[in-house]
């Protein structure tokens, strides 16, 4: 492939490698730092990364969404919860050696067989693709094929409010 | 053919999240980290749909929408988990799996 890096592909492909690069890189930090803030930031990274990915799949709203609903919101909450838990400089018990062997060895077999699974699949796209990527039809579809699970999770959504505010006040006193 | 036009890059992306999360998931003792890496997979999931819906899906917005429903799910497992860490914590004074092992018979 001879593609010129200042011709509008060229950028797009290196655009989208530092993209990948960031979530990877992101993904890392939030799994490998010890201290947890660290953690969170590391996180907030690979979503923006992910988000960028999203862009590249041709969904600006889902990947505007992305940003908005877990950088603002999920990490900012995990923030909250590490702020009103364990002290950071406290030091956390050591890390057994053999432990994370097992969880290596753990993630990496599931990662082989995805992996074969992903290189052996001859994938098929479907014989008849609409070409309607609009925001309009995303909210024709919420409100029409799939208006009972978009309740279901409304409910869903006020049972999880509930719920975690009488849990954290428990213990409080009234 | 351009990487970003692939996909194939796309799944092996989400892959690699997947793999991170899982080894945090099963590694990390810390209970707030042990959720960060849930994350790490549920959101490899939603590239997997998105990609899907991208390339093969015969409705384009079909992915879009389950991608939302993963994002709304996952809200609502995050603060139903952060409280919960907090309530352990209330009772315990710390947030290691290891030592919350109250209800070991």
């Amino acid at each position: 492939m001879n593609v010129s890096f200042f011709s509008a592909q060229g950028l797009a492909t290196g655009a989208f490698l530092m993209i990948i690069g960031i979530t990877v890189l992101g993904a890392l930090i939030a799994v490998g730092a010890r201290n947890i803030f660290h953690n969170v930031l590391g996180l907030a990274l690979s979503l923006i990364g992910v988000a960028g990915l999203f862009l590249y799949l041709n969904s600006p709203f889902v990947a505007l969404m992305e940003i908005l609903i877990y950088v603002g919101a999920i990490c900012i909450a995990i923030c909250f919860a590490i702020m009103l838990s364990q002290p950071l400089y406290l030091p956390g018990p050591p890390r057994s050696f053999l432990k994370r062997l097992g969880a290596l060895l753990g993630a990496g077999a599931v990662l082989a067989f995805l992996a074969l699974l992903t290189l052996k699949t001859q994938w098929v796209a479907a014989a008849e693709r609409s070409k309607d990527w609009s925001i309009t039809t995303i909210g024709h579809y919420l409100l029409t094929n799939y208006v009972l699970i978009f309740e279901v999770i409304s409910l869903l959504l006020l049972v999880a409010m509930l719920g975690s505010i009488v849990n954290a006040r428990n213990g409080r006193g009234s | 053919m351009l990487i970003f036009n692939q996909l194939e890059t796309y799944l092996f992306i989400a892959l690699v999240l997947f793999g991170i999360g899982l080894y945090g998931v099963l590694s990390r003792r810390n209970l707030i980290a042990v959720l960060i890496s849930v994350e790490l997979l549920l959101n490899a999931a939603s590239i997997n749909f998105m990609a899907f819906n991208r390339f093969l899906a015969p409705h384009p917005a079909v992915g879009q929408v389950i991608a939302l429903f993963i994002m709304a799910v996952a809200a609502a497992e995050a603060a139903i988990a952060l409280s919960i860490i907090m309530a352990v914590y209330r009772k315990l004074k710390s947030i290691n799996a290891e030592q919350a092992t109250e209800l070991r018979g």
